[in-house]
């Protein structure tokens, strides 16, 4: 669950869950978050929350709402945004997001039932309706859901063994070129930027250099004859290229090369 | 009815980075212009069960119907289009084997699926969809995505609630609003449209759109269309470079030549006799 970090002058004041479907901050003690400044107005914003996304709004507050800088009317709260009323931090925390691992668990696909479910309905309805007896609004149905859900889930990493979070594909550190060596347009440079670029002559002969997060790669697309690199001819198979390898294809040659 | 020739259909489904199991499941019939996805939910491998069901009981039973009955045709009784009322049959069919299986069996509880079918018949497509699997069309280098969701978040961009945009930054993926399997009755959304020679239709689970940008599946689309096997390779790796966070599964389509229903006396002849 996301949840606020109130703090002053770089000390923590409380940490509130935004467990509830709207969260109000203002000056006047009914409000969920109350901070007690002049600077803050009465009712001064309101943090709406639907399942794991909140939604922070100024609701016309007389000094402003300022997300990472910037003045707000409504702002979708990502990870580690600030708030600041006044003098007063609000950090948003999204624990779905930083917790790795659980992020997976939630990222299954799950049916989200709205409101009530007919009477009708065969009684011995195991998990999912479980949750549908109680005319729920949708939001409540789903996070009752989620939960069930997560018990599902459980269970099933007591046999499976746990998998490794994802790792975050690493960028291609370096940018790559082609350079025509034969033909009418020896000499020229062609930067491969695109994740995606095709050579040759539709029809007759095409390759494609797919850019990657391991490097770049030559795979042969159409036409009778493969593509050919330092002399040897490639089979259907991606194939990895290093700098300085010499392709030829449709009768051109051509150099592979990194730049710095 | 054959379509022989004028489809190209090619494949490719993959478990992903992250998870041990394929809940995906897909099938297609080129020559009777048949395609079907799926995307299955629920503990265990119940997920299978539900995808793999959803697809058998679709194609199978579609594949028979299609020998004898003309899908471009109305139907005498209900007045309703024969592709649509195969459809619809069809999916209530695997909906209630799958919910009742769900049902019966404690280790199927909760389990569901998404669906996504396209039909292809007298130079159109009837598409029958639930959940959030899609289908895109390319036609003159321009990608479109031709299903709407049925998920929380399309609910929230047609609401106002969020931009498109924001939908991307959501924790809330994956929350569909309608499935097959998880209720005793389910509508199917059902809708016709006219194809071209050249276009291409992509059929995709989450695992795809989720981690690959549609900028990135029009290039690939583009690029590679002449080799569409190896474009539905390209794409389910660029799902798994990008952190392969779900099971993928992608379906392309390529309409080769115009393929009109025969009307003729002497062409529905001829379609008997091939």
């Amino acid at each position: 669950m996301a949840k606020l970090i109130l703090s002053m002058d770089n000390l923590v004041l409380k940490e509130i869950a935004l467990a509830k479907e709207r969260t109000t901050i203002g000056r006047k003690p009914h409000n969920d978050i109350q901070i007690d400044n002049l600077a803050v107005s009465g009712e001064h914003a309101v943090i709406v929350t639907i399942l794991q996304d909140s939604f922070l709004e100024d609701l016309g507050s007389t000094n402003g709402t300022v997300v990472n800088g910037q003045p707000i009317k409504k702002h979708f709260l990502q990870n580690s945004d600030i708030i600041e009323l006044g003098k007063y931090k609000l950090r948003y925390v999204n624990e779905a997001v930083t917790g790795q691992a659980k992020a997976a668990d939630f990222e299954k696909t799950m049916v989200l039932r709205p409101g009530p479910v007919r009477a009708a309905t065969p009684s011995p309805a195991p998990p999912a309706a479980a949750v549908s007896p109680v005319a729920a609004p949708v939001a409540a149905a789903a996070a009752a859901g989620a939960k069930n859900f997560g018990d599902t889930v459980a269970g099933q990493s007591a046999t499976a063994p746990p998998v490794a979070p994802p790792k975050p594909a690493p960028a291609p550190q370096k940018n790559a070129a082609l350079q025509l060596l034969s033909g009418a347009n020896a000499g020229k440079e062609l930067d491969l930027t695109k994740p995606l670029t095709t050579l040759g002559k539709p029809g007759v002969q095409v390759a494609v250099i797919t850019r990657r997060p391991q490097g770049f790669f030559i795979t042969h697309v159409e036409g009778a004859s493969f593509p050919v690199v330092n002399g040897k001819t490639l089979d259907a198979q991606a194939h990895s290229l290093n700098d300085h390898d010499v392709i030829e294809l449709a009768g051109v040659k051509m150099e592979f090369f990194l730049k710095t | 009815m054959t379509l022989s020739g004028a489809l190209e259909v090619a494949s490719c489904t993959d478990p992903g980075m992250v998870r041990s199991h394929n809940e995906d499941s897909i099938a297609s019939d080129g020559d009777q212009g048949l395609v079907v996805l799926a995307d299955g939910m629920g503990g265990y491998n119940a997920g299978e069960v539900a995808s793999g069901m959803a697809t058998t009981v679709i194609i199978t039973e579609l594949q028979q119907l299609l020998v004898k009955r003309l899908p471009y045709e109305i139907d005498a009784h209900s007045g309703q289009l024969v592709a649509h009322q195969l459809l619809h049959e069809q999916i209530a069919k695997a909906n209630t084997s799958i919910y009742q299986a769900a049902q019966s069996q404690p280790q199927y509880a909760g389990m569901g699926t998404t669906l996504v079918v396209a039909l292809f018949y007298d130079n159109k497509m009837t598409v029958a969809h639930i959940g959030d699997s899609r289908l895109y069309r390319l036609r003159g280098g321009e990608l479109r995505q031709v299903t709407k969701d049925h998920s929380l978040l399309q609910e929230q961009i047609d609401s106002g609630v969020i931009t498109p945009q924001q939908a991307r930054q959501s924790q809330n993926k994956n929350l569909v609003t309608r499935a097959l399997g998880i209720d005793p009755i389910v509508e199917a959304e059902i809708h016709d449209y006219d194809t071209k020679p050249e276009d291409i239709y992509l059929l995709c689970s989450d695992g795809l759109c989720d981690m690959v940008s549609d900028d990135d599946i029009g290039l690939a689309l583009q690029t590679l269309s002449s080799n569409l096997k190896l474009c539905a390779q390209h794409l389910v790796q660029t799902a798994n470079d990008n952190g392969g966070r779900d099971n993928i599964s992608v379906i392309l389509v390529r309409v080769l030549r115009d393929y009109p229903a025969p009307r003729s006396i002497v062409g529905k002849m001829m379609s008997w006799f091939k």
